[in-house]
């Protein structure tokens, strides 16, 4: 049945708006099974593909393929591609059950029932079957949604920044959900996200917008460590900017007194420390003028401002673009 | 805000009184014994009178066809349109539809019936209860739009995205997603739409035919000649079973 | 989903044609036939009813329906701000204090007019009542003239002023009126110099909501006017019942509609807010 090694697959999809190109002459490939991260900062394009690959936009040029066949042309309902919406999009009137049952309803399919339960289990929401969405917490309504997608067994799981709505201490927790879950029903997903610390730790590769086009697409090592534009290196990390080259502040070491084995350090003058819990962050002006930020372990002892240091990093550490 | 005075609300209570006592009043006297304005003792002779008077109540029958046919239809092509019109713009539409709430009822009425006796001079009918229903579901549909209009607005977009991401077509979308959320909506709206049919006189008197009379139609003419307490009691009636109607409207407005 | 919108578009762009804009364009050839011998139409197309407008038999009727419509908005206002206010300030019970003005609306307006009837007869209560107490010998006059109409017609249209009047008292920023006593106005002059002037759009809305129903009166001046006060809705009604001069009547309705639209869209230039 599927004939493409990619699961999914877009071939120079634009979109144009009358007043602006949302997004331009973008490909994309996913393997089956993966767990994918479109991310970017707010205004990237990275939504409106989502809805592209949903249906719902067309694009204005381009091809999408789902397991080798085309699919830009058809309407959200004959696309075997579910999208799990921001704010979960849970049919008010009907209860959970009914919820998760509504698109096997409209298949007219069998055994409805048995599936039923098996996704409620998936998403550990059983005996909640007969609760209304106005009842549910925000973590419960995102597995409903979760789970009414899923029952469906799509191709490729749509996420539109599924972690957003949440309490901030909820999405740890739901980080690893998802990627269990995921792991389990071995389904493609797909999320959209603004948030590079998601970006990094779910997703096994990612792909980073901007203005509507393609920046870098790789593993989070390969995004993060060997990041291909300025824009990729200073959106999924910080980075200390000298001239015509990056470091990254995990990189740059400080100290009063520079080892035997560090290459060329630098005389500097502490700025300010910041202390934040776990590190602390050391800001030095070099003699040339220039600020760095170095990340120092708080076991390195502290820093006081106007000390005499001295920075340096390793050279294979230094990030430059064309 | 600061709780209102005591000058303002004793003269809140003179407004609210002005307001309600005429009907209150009207309603009381139709109990009275006698037919004129003195209070002469609890009787319910009026009533009896109401309900044993034919063209009462063949007014009343006709009125009732007439207004839960066209609240039928004017519900179900108001809340079509005001679907359609949801996202979506057709300012000449939108435009007829508010013309057609300022316009005075007596240019509607007049210009019902002068299309109606220039359509007459094509087909074989006359004035009557067809010609009634017609002309009522043309001046409720936009009570009907406004009220789902309403209600629409306070739906969530995304939930049709998400019924057709599920697999509903866009029938299916607003058949098992949308219009069971805008249902209590719909009805408050068909509430509404009868009781306007049920009463309307202007328009009414001017398409109706000779065996069309509604029951305004009847206590119109009644009225006309003097005051009559059987007009006292089937106005209680009417009154209370409208008020008993609208707040059932609004209980369903407000869910 | 666009082609779905387009179907259920259809039957009130039937409706709306057939039965509202046809009858209107309808009436717009009338106006400019001529009466036929026995009533009805006849041509030749002529101008003749609209310059019959200017007679000042008419222009009477014009400028008595106006000031009908301009008194009757006036008392609305003065007697409907008071109350929006009242409803304003009442906190929780502000919904059923809401309620209570709207629902004598929603019951029928003809029955609504009769008890007027009911009561400003000769023969009806208020006089009654004065007569048994000895304060009249005579009853009065209170009904069959323009003051009865009046009274009718804001008893009537009420509520449409105070329900604009009311959604903008709501939208009010409390702040100012909180920083119009701190800089030393008493309630009184709080409540002119501020809340009124900010509540202008919301009175602009009522004012126009109550004069147009008032100007296209038909009812209420037939019961309770009598023949003595005729406004334009009569004189409308006149020409296609017992005067059967179509034309005529068209012309009126015409004109009619031509004032009303006028006024709309003069309130729409002067308000940055919708009507609805």
């Amino acid at each position: 049945m599927s004939s493409s090694p990619h699961v999914l697959e877009l071939r120079d999809i634009s979109k144009h708006y009358p007043t602006h190109c949302a997004v331009t002459k973008l490909n994309l490939a996913l393997a089956r099974g993966e767990f994918f991260a479109l991310l970017g900062p707010s205004g990237c394009g990275k939504t409106t593909t989502l809805r592209m690959i949903a249906g719902f936009e067309e694009p204005t040029a381009g091809e999408i393929l789902l397991n080798g066949a085309s699919i830009h042309r058809l309407p959200p309902y004959r696309r075997n591609v579910s999208t799990v919406f921001q704010n979960y999009a849970l049919f008010p009137h009907l209860s959970v059950a009914k919820n998760v049952q509504f698109g096997l309803r409209r298949r007219g399919e069998n055994h409805i029932e048995t599936r039923l339960a098996e996704v409620l289990h998936l998403v550990q929401l059983t005996g909640k079957e007969s609760r209304f969405p106005a009842e549910l917490s925000g973590g419960e309504r995102q597995r409903v949604a979760l789970a009414r997608s899923l029952v469906l067994a799509p191709d490729v799981l749509l996420l539109d920044e599924p972690l957003s709505a949440l309490d901030p201490n909820l999405r740890k927790q739901v980080r690893a959900e998802l990627k269990e879950i995921q792991r389990r029903v071995g389904i493609t997903f797909l999320f959209v996200t603004h948030d590079q610390e998601e970006a990094l730790s779910m997703s096994d590769r990612l792909a980073v917008m901007s203005s509507g086009e393609l920046q870098q697409i790789g593993t989070p090592e390969e995004v993060y460590l060997r990041p291909r534009t300025r824009f990729v290196a200073s959106f999924l990390g910080a980075l200390n900017w000298l001239d015509d080259f990056g470091i990254r502040p995990e990189a740059t070491h400080v100290a009063r007194l520079a080892p035997d084995t560090a290459v060329s350090p630098r005389p500097a003058t502490v700025l300010r420390s910041t202390f934040l819990g776990n590190c602390l962050h050391v800001e030095a002006r070099l003699a040339t003028g220039q600020q760095v930020v170095a990340e120092v372990s708080r076991f390195s002892g502290t820093f006081a401002p106007n000390e005499s240091v001295f920075v340096w990093w390793r050279p294979e550490d230094e990030l430059r673009f064309l | 805000m600061k709780r209102a005075g005591w000058t303002l609300s004793i003269y809140a209570l003179a407004a609210y009184l002005f307001l309600h006592l005429p009907l209150l009043i009207l309603a009381v006297f139709s109990f009275n014994q006698s037919r004129f304005t003195l209070w002469e003792g609890f009787s319910l002779r009026w009533y009896a009178a109401a309900v044993r008077d034919s063209q009462l109540m063949q007014g009343a029958w006709n009125s009732l066809v007439i207004a839960v046919v066209a609240t039928g239809l004017a519900t179900v092509i108001g809340t079509l349109c005001a679907y359609g019109l949801w996202k979506r713009n057709a300012p000449l539409l939108t435009g007829s539809l508010y013309l057609s709430l300022v316009t005075p009822e007596i240019v509607t009425g007049i210009s019902l019936l002068a299309f109606y006796e220039w359509m007459f001079r094509f087909l074989r009918v006359q004035l009557g209860m067809h010609t009634v229903i017609l002309a009522h579901v043309s001046f409720s549909i936009a009570f009907v739009v406004i009220v789902v209009m309403a209600r629409l607005r306070n739906v969530d977009a995304q939930l049709e995205e998400a019924a057709l991401d599920l697999g509903a077509n866009e029938w299916q979308a607003f058949r098992y997603v949308t219009l069971p959320v805008i249902l209590p909506g719909v009805i408050a709206a068909a509430l509404l739409a009868f009781t306007v049919s049920f009463d309307d006189y202007v328009i009414t008197s001017l398409v109706s035919g000779v065996n069309s009379e509604t029951l305004p139609m009847v206590i119109y003419a009644i009225a006309r000649r003097g005051v009559n307490p059987v007009v006292n009691a089937i106005s209680a009636m009417i009154v209370f079973g409208f008020g008993a109607l609208i707040l059932i409207s609004e209980r369903l407005r407000a869910r | 989903m666009k082609r779905l919108r387009a179907w259920f578009l259809a039957p009130s762009w039937a409706t709306m044609l057939l039965l509202f804009i046809a009858p209107l364009a309808i009436v717009l050839a009338y106006s400019f036939e001529s009466r036929g011998v026995y009533g009805g139409l006849s041509l030749p197309w002529t101008a003749e009813s609209y310059q019959r407008l200017a007679d000042p038999i008419y222009l009477v009727i014009l400028w008595r329906s106006v000031w009908i419509a301009g008194v009757s908005t006036l008392v609305c206002l003065l007697l409907g701000f008071p109350l929006a206010l009242f409803i304003s300030q009442s906190g929780s019970r502000k919904n059923l204090y809401l309620s209570l003005v709207i629902l004598p609306f929603w019951t029928s307006f003809l029955i609504r007019t009769y008890a007027w009837m009911f009561l400003l007869r000769d023969t009806g209560l208020i006089n009654t009542l004065l007569q048994k107490l000895g304060l009249i010998h005579d009853p009065l006059p209170l009904l069959y003239n323009d003051g009865a109409v009046i009274l009718g017609l804001v008893y009537s249209y009420l509520p449409f002023m105070v329900l604009p009047v009311y959604a903008t008292l709501e939208r009010l920023d409390r702040t100012l009126l909180e920083a119009s006593a701190d800089l030393g106005a008493r309630p009184w002059s709080t409540l002119t110099n501020v809340t009124v002037p900010l509540c202008a759009p919301g009175i602009r809305a009522g004012a126009i909501l109550v004069f147009i129903p008032c100007l296209g009166a038909y009812l209420t001046p037939d019961l309770l006017g009598g023949g003595k006060s005729v406004m334009i809705g009569n004189l409308i009604q006149n020409q296609f019942t017992t005067a059967r001069d179509w034309p005529f009547g068209a012309a009126i309705s015409l004109s009619l509609m031509a004032i009303v639209m006028l006024l709309l869209w003069i309130f729409a230039r002067r308000s940055s807010e919708g009507l609805v």
